[in-house]
Order: structure tokens, then sequence, then C-alpha cells
């Protein structure tokens, strides 16, 4: 992992942000690239364990993915699943206009 | 009477059942108990009238001769569990007064079992944390105490605090990384993180999926094997439940562990951890050799990346899992100049700083050009840790560690320093990175007489050898031990 070991920059932070939908101000964004450099420098010796030729682990135990008929099992409860909305409106989600 | 709240759990069902005192006067006496708790902070929510009301249909069913496996028994729940009609908070701001239209399968199992369920206990938001720290609902006080306030562990600090407090039976909780062990040493009680896939994880509010698993945290390891045993079973909803019948966890506590092979992993140690959990181990092994069982030298040499691995795994998922926090269908929503502008200030004002550090490290590894050096290394070393315990099994049946590598720590001492604060785990992790049954058991008290535990950890699915080991240990081990009581 030594290949890309040039840091966490403010820049990259900004661009996390934005990936992670997390709102950080400017003056915060040298302090958690700091931060997140502390952490990855920690994690670097990941870097030391020789995994030629291992395969990735994808599930805590050995099972196959088990199958299931796709058929509608549930619904009907629109109030249900409005229940905890911040906003509604006649049945309806209100929500931000994402479209000018 | 004697005191209601000190009983083991074995003990009250045995004597519901005997009608020695009923649901509701056993409920009432944890009621009080909660109440004169309130400087613990272990509830979020507390439900007293719905548990009264729990406990009369209890007795209604006791006094018929019927009623299930916890018929009658007050118990807590961790906040990460839905419970329908009842608030459910995670720990956190951003889920508001979200209030489940549906329930867990694991509390399901429970509430048809006969719980009385004495309300919602706290813990680290998104049970993200090893103090109890980072709820947004202050912190929970450990019942152990030295000179100042002690953290109980976490991220299931309001569940081991609150069953090392007696004012619950037993609580369920979840163990991500250690989040069940760790809090259990921590307060002198006694839990288990099953097999990954034996409790459903439907309707557990998720952190790292392929991690999370949940378990009770209870006084005795028997009383740790009733609860999993309702906890626990095939749930079709959650797509990684095991679809094998349960084995009887309480009838393997008393299988004893004659000529069962156990194994000391020299790797379990790290700089700077006091003597006393050293000598404990050694201790350990003495009580497991004098019942009967044949200690062997393991190795599990990729132990010590076990927790880099799990901080990269870990926060991926967590990136991912919590990407449906949006302000848009539940929960707090803080309007912005945009959408976008609305979803990153609802996050950002949602989230606590530990849950934000996670998503944006989560982002990070996974985000282009990084995946393959940070995530794809990490899950191949979590092969890695995998095929070490795969080879420890060829020699051994358990293996014996601390759980560890302290005791409690004063609260706000290790906060600000998150790699302190993950090596908290570095015992525990290993154990949810391959998916394996893992238990803390009180041991012995240190020198300020602050309680520590000792960990069994069984191959997948051999949670009755864990539970025949963890006792083994339990009657040796003698710990009667109770902090003295100061908060009410």
């Amino acid at each position: 992992m030594s290949e890309k070991n040039e840091g966490v920059t403010a820049e990259t932070v900004k661009k996390i942000a934005r990936l992670s939908r997390l709102h950080v101000e400017p003056d915060r964004l040298e302090f958690l690239a700091d931060e997140m450099n502390g952490l990855l420098a920690w994690i670097e010796q990941l870097g030391e364990v020789d995994v030629t030729g291992v395969e990735p682990m994808t599930s805590a135990v050995e099972m196959a993915a088990p199958m299931r008929k796709d058929e509608i099992t549930d619904g009907g409860v629109r109030d249900k699943v409005l229940a905890n909305a911040p906003k509604t409106e006649a049945g309806y989600f209100v929500v931000p206009r994402s479209v000018e | 009477m004697s005191d209601l709240t000190k009983l083991s759990l074995e003990a009250a069902l045995a004597g519901l059942k005997a009608k020695e005192f009923s649901a509701v006067e056993i409920t009432k006496a944890h009621i009080d108990a909660c109440m004169d708790a309130a400087d613990l902070n272990a509830f979020i929510t507390t439900d007293f009238q719905g548990a009264m009301k729990s406990a009369e249909a209890s007795d209604a069913k006791l006094a018929k001769g019927e009623g299930g496996a916890l018929e009658g028994a007050p118990l807590g729940i961790k906040d990460l569990f839905c419970t329908e009609g009842l608030k459910t908070t995670a720990g956190s701001k951003i889920l508001g007064d979200f209030t489940p239209q549906y329930e867990s399968t694991v509390t399901a199992n429970m509430k048809a079992d006969g719980m009385v369920m004495l309300g919602k206990l706290n813990l680290d938001e998104f049970a993200m944390g090893s103090s109890n720290e980072t709820s947004y609902y202050g912190p929970v006080i450990n019942p152990w105490r030295k000179d100042e306030d002690l953290v109980p562990g976490g991220s299931s600090g309001g569940s081991a605090s609150a069953v090392a407090a007696n004012i619950c039976l037993g609580a369920t909780a979840t163990d991500t990384g250690g989040s069940i062990r760790q809090p259990a040493s921590f307060t002198g009680t006694t839990g288990i993180k099953p097999t990954y896939g034996r409790c459903s994880r439907w309707g557990v509010v998720a952190f790292a999926s392929s991690l999370d698993q949940a378990g009770p945290i209870t006084r005795t390891v028997k009383d740790s094997a009733i609860m999993l045993q309702s906890m626990a079973g095939y749930d079709p909803k959650d797509s990684t439940s095991i679809n094998k019948d349960l084995p009887d966890f309480a009838a393997a506590c008393d299988k004893g562990v004659k000529g069962m092979k156990i194994g000391i992993p020299k790797e379990y140690t790290m700089d700077g951890m006091p003597k006393e959990i050293e000598d404990l181990w050694q201790q350990g092994i003495k009580w497991l050799e004098s019942c009967g069982a044949e200690i062997v030298h393991v190795s599990l040499p990729h132990t010590k990346y076990a927790l880099p691995a799990y901080y990269i795994v870990a926060p991926a998922e967590c990136s991912s899992n919590l990407a449906r926090y949006d302000g848009m269908r539940y929960g707090e929503r803080v309007e912005g100049a945009n959408l976008y502008d609305t979803y990153e200030r609802t996050r950002a004002e949602g989230f606590g700083k530990e849950v934000r550090r996670r998503i944006m490290i989560g982002t990070y590894v996974l985000s282009a050009g990084y995946y393959d050096a940070y995530y794809l290394q990490a899950q191949k070393v979590r092969t890695k840790i995998a095929d070490d315990f795969k080879q420890a099994w060829e020699k051994c049946d358990a293996l014996l560690t601390p759980t560890c590598p302290s005791a409690a720590f004063a609260v706000g001492r290790k906060v600000n320093d998150p790699v302190t604060m993950y090596l908290n785990d570095i015992f525990t992790v290993t154990a949810n990175l391959a998916g394996l049954p893992a238990m803390s058991v009180p041991a012995a008290l240190d020198n300020n007489g602050l309680p520590l535990g000792l960990q069994i950890i069984g191959r997948a699915l051999d949670e009755e050898t864990v539970f025949a080991a963890s006792s083994a240990l339990e009657t040796c081990a003698e710990f009667t031990a109770k902090p003295e009581k100061w908060w009410v």
C-alpha cells in the first residue's frame, strides 16, 4: 500500500465529505485531514501481509445465498411507511425540489 | 421476600414457575431499582407501563401453568433493536423520535417467550464505540467505581451497566468488534456473541452487516444460554441467518471440559498490558486444567492485523449502511439551500463525531483508486485471520484468552484518541472477522478492585463447547463480587 502514501489533503477531505454527504466547514478540513492521516498511518501496516493467491473474504459464514420465490409478501401499509417521515402530504413524502 | 433483583435469570424463572412470587412483583422490584439508578444513565427510553401490562399477562399465563421460556422475566433491550410502537434511537440524534412500525425478530422471539421489557438501553451511537461515550444521550456510567466515574465499555454499555447494577435480570446486546464481551468484562457480567448468523439481524439497526451479531449480557453463563436460546433461530427475513436447529445451550453448560483441548494463542498479549491480566490468563489455564481439560499452545500469527483490517471493513460497511439516513423518509431533517445542502446539513448535525469519522474513512477506502489498496487488502487479510483459526481447530476445541487488555477506565480519558480507544477490542475483534462464537466470563478483580474477564472462543456453530468451557471457568473463578451501591 506504500505506493499511494502521499496522504490525505484538505482537498481530499472536501471530496470525501461531498461523497459522504456530510457538511464540513472549510476551517475544519485541515484538522480532519490530519485525523484521517493518523488513522491511515496505523492501518498501513496491513500492507506487510503477503496475500498472494488469497481470496478476499466475502461472507462470515460459509453458506450459499438462499433463493426465494419472487413474489409480493408485504405491502398495503402506506400509513406505516409514512409514520416517521419529517414531512408528508396527502399520503406522500414531501422532499426538497430536486429538478429546477 | 428476598430481594428479587438479586436473582439470576434462571432462579427468577424457576421462582415464577413455582409461584414463589409473581411477575408483577418481580417487575415492580426491577422498576423501583431502575428508578433508583437514574445516575447510571443506562436507559434511553423506559416503558414501565408496558412492562406492568406484560407482567400481568405473564401472571395470567403462569397461573394456568402456561408460559414461554422467558415468561415474566424483566429484561432490557439495547436501543438498536426495533420495537414496535416504542421509540428506537440507536443512540443517535439523527433518528429523532423514530418509532418503529415493526418488531425486530430477536425481540419478537423474546416477546413470544414471555419477556417483560423494561425499556431501551443506552449504547454508543450506532454501536460505534468502546466506552459508551459516543451516545447522543450521554455516557453510561459503570456501577463499578474507583474514586471517579468509569466507563462501562461499549457499545453495549447500557446493557452491561444495567445487568451489573441488578436493574434488569438480563439484557440484549450486539457485538460488531467486541461490543458484548468488552462491556461484560468491564462490568463483571457475562456475555456471548454467538456464531455469525445465529441471531437474525432483521430489525436491528445496521452498523457493519458482515460483522454485526446479537447476543445476551447476563449475570451467569447459564442465564446467557437461556436468553440466547430465545433470541436465536432461523429467520428467512435475514439472508445470512443460519438454517440449522439450535442445540440445547443450557444443557451444554453442564457438559464439563474433561478431555477438551483448550488452545492458548501466544499472540493474545500486548505491550503495556497489566501483569495482573497476564496472571489471570495463567490462572484460567490452571482452572481449566484442574477440571480435566488438556492445554495446547497454538499460534494465530495474523492477530495483530485484525484491528487494522476491522477499521477498514467496518467503516466501509458503515458508510454504505448509513447512507440511508438522508432526512427524507424518517428521522430529523435540517433544511438547507437545496436538496444536496439539506442532505449534508441533516447528516452533519444528526451524526456525532465518531460516526462522521467512520463514514468518512469508509467512504475513502471504498473510493475510486483506493478500493484495491485498502478494502480488498483488508478482506484478504480477513481470510488469513479466518485461516489462522482453522489451523488452530486442528489442534484444539476452543481457545482461552483475556477479554480485554485493561480494566474499565475513567470517563473522558480516551475519547479524543481514536487509535487508543480502538485497541480495547484487540482480543475480541478476531472472532467477529472470522464469524466465531465467543464469550466473556468475569474471572477476578484487579488491584483496584475492578472486574476482569476471560474469553472463550469456539468453532463456528459450536456454542455448546463455548458454554461448557465458560461454565467451567465460572465455577472455578467463583466470581461473586458486586459493585458497592452508590447510585441511590
